[in-house]
């Protein structure tokens, strides 16, 4: 078993926001190219502010608690702020991920940013049809 | 909390007769075999008895067995001093492609000194078809290396034909025999081979020594130069109380081996009928009658087995994984992808290995703790997701 932080644990055995939202504003997926594992972020936004996230994964410990934390992290935020989240701050958040664990938060900070960009070309996609 | 170890692939424990065997080695009888007087006597005498205990448990004659350090150094004796010996008569290499990695790398090393190396595929069950091996030979072939059975997926190989095949082309056959020797009856007369390799961890021996054996007259290059320990073929002072163990293990092996074999095939056969049973998409790996006796193993599709391994544990169950995830290097298990399986499928892979501490109740246990931790992920799988979707809006 890798050793993995409390904070890590924690997220593991109760993952924070799992699940699919319908009719979501955005949806981002990430594959792990890798070990060939995939998570799936979906948001509500809300204000220019993400009012619910939701998440699957399949993958690792490490790839469950990233996504978990991820999702905490971006809960209520601007799409800026949630932007400028990184893997590394959100390995941080996590106290740790062993080294080779790593690039399961790359994952995770992936999925969410893809599922804002999602959002965002949508709203531009629904602006111009307007114009 | 029940405690159950399921991972007896990975290391048997020690049998308490090994250990009373090996505490005198680790007291008072200290002396180094090599030495001339009753210290070095007594512990030459201790090695000696156990290389006969091991040759016994292969049906071999004493003077053939090497002790080593491992399973691993024994793997990477056999194929680098087996083909280094012969490199003048030509310099192709056969193995099959779901060697462990100590013979797999220890090919790869070869070709990386000038020789050529054939990896031999293996079925949908990881099984060698020794029609394969026939057809990879070449006027330049001077190894064959084909493992006796498979650790991550339990299927016991045709080594009889494929030695068969080796000996009619005059060419010099090697068997990783590490998960079926102690395990399952091997004789080395029987199965035809020049080499053999086998580790004590394997049968409730001490880790950190294996032995390899090797036919008179079959040339092999040491790997460590230095005294002439062990006929000059593996030099070091040798490790007296892990091949005291190593003995003692072997001459249980060989006493109790048809009553070790009636204890965990039952228990194995159930699992591999309960698990798929009471989980869906669950799928057996390996062979499913030839295998080894206490070795189940299983896909479980949509999730990854390090979440998997890790639930378990919480449950007090150790299993093992042959997933990307849980192995260091990220790669899914080479041996469940020779075998054809896709990548997706091989991060579920879950691996059972019963011992003797095993009863029923721990298969009753685990066929209770699985089912509500695979459901548990499944639920947060993307994966399981877009296949209910598809399912119900397919048909
Ligand atoms: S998702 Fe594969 S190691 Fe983390």
């Amino acid at each position: 078993m890798p050793v993995y932080s409390e904070k890590v644990m924690d997220h593991f055995m109760h993952p924070r926001n799992v699940g699919e939202i319908e009719n979501p504003d955005g949806i981002g997926e990430e594959g792990n190219p890798v070990c060939g594992d995939m998570m799936t972020f979906y948001i509500k936004v809300k204000d220019n502010r993400l009012e619910d996230i939701k998440f699957k994964t399949f993958g690792c410990g490490a790839a469950i608690a990233v996504s978990s934390m991820v999702s905490e992290m971006a809960m209520g935020k601007t799409l800026d702020e949630a932007m400028k989240i990184t893997p590394t701050s959100v390995a941080e958040e996590l106290q740790g991920l062993p080294k080779n664990k790593f690039h399961c938060s790359n994952l995770g900070a992936q999925a969410l940013h893809k599922a804002i960009e999602d959002y965002l070309s949508k709203q531009k996609a629904q602006g111009e049809k307007k114009e | 909390m029940r405690k159950v170890y399921l991972d007896n692939a990975a290391t048997t424990p020690l049998l308490p007769e090994v250990r009373e065997a090996m505490l005198p080695f680790l007291g008072e009888v200290f002396g180094n075999p090599s030495s001339l007087h009753d210290w070095g006597d007594t512990a030459r005498q201790a090695v000696d008895a156990a290389r006969e205990q091991v040759a016994v448990l292969i049906g071999a004659n004493a003077e053939e067995v090497i002790f080593t350090g491992s399973g691993t150094e024994s793997n990477n004796f056999a194929i680098k001093g087996l083909a280094l010996a012969q490199q003048s008569k030509g310099k192709h290499v056969v193995v099959s492609a779901i060697e462990h990695f100590s013979a797999l790398h220890s090919a790869r090393t070869l070709e990386k000194w000038g020789f050529e190396l054939t990896e031999v595929p293996v079925d949908k069950y990881g099984m060698v078809n020794p029609d394969d091996v026939r057809e990879s030979i070449r006027k330049d072939t001077v190894l064959i290396s084909v493992m006796h059975a498979n650790g991550e997926v339990g299927t016991i190989e045709p080594i009889k034909e494929i030695a068969r095949i080796a000996k009619e082309n005059k060419i010099v056959f090697h068997t990783d025999a590490i998960a079926t020797a102690g395990t399952i009856p091997v004789d080395v007369k029987e199965l035809g081979v020049d080499a053999l390799s086998l580790a004590g961890n394997q049968f409730y021996g001490p880790k950190g020594v294996g032995a390899l054996w090797v036919r008179r007259g079959v040339r092999i290059m040491p790997l460590l130069d230095g005294g002439v320990q062990e006929g000059g073929r593996r030099a070091g002072t040798e490790n007296v109380p892990a091949i005291v163990g190593l003995g003692k293990a072997a001459e249980l092996a060989k006493a109790s081996m048809s009553a070790r074999i009636k204890q965990l095939t039952p228990l194995r056969d159930r699992l591999l009928k309960e698990l798929p049973a009471s989980i869906e998409h669950v799928m057996v790996t390996g062979h499913p009658q030839n295998r080894l006796p206490g070795h189940a193993s299983f896909c479980v599709e949509f999730i990854e087995g390090e979440s998997m391994l890790m639930f378990l544990n919480m449950e007090g169950i150790a299993v093992s994984s042959g997933s990307a995830c849980t192995s260091r290097a990220l790669k899914a298990s080479h041996v469940l992808i020779a075998m054809g399986i896709s990548h997706e499928l091989a991060q579920g892979s879950l691996l059972c290995t019963f011992g003797l501490d095993n009863t029923d109740e721990d298969v009753d246990y685990m066929v209770k703790v699985l089912p509500p931790i695979v459901d548990r992920l499944r639920q947060m799988s993307p994966l399981y997701s877009k296949f209910i979707k598809a399912s119900k809006g397919g048909k």
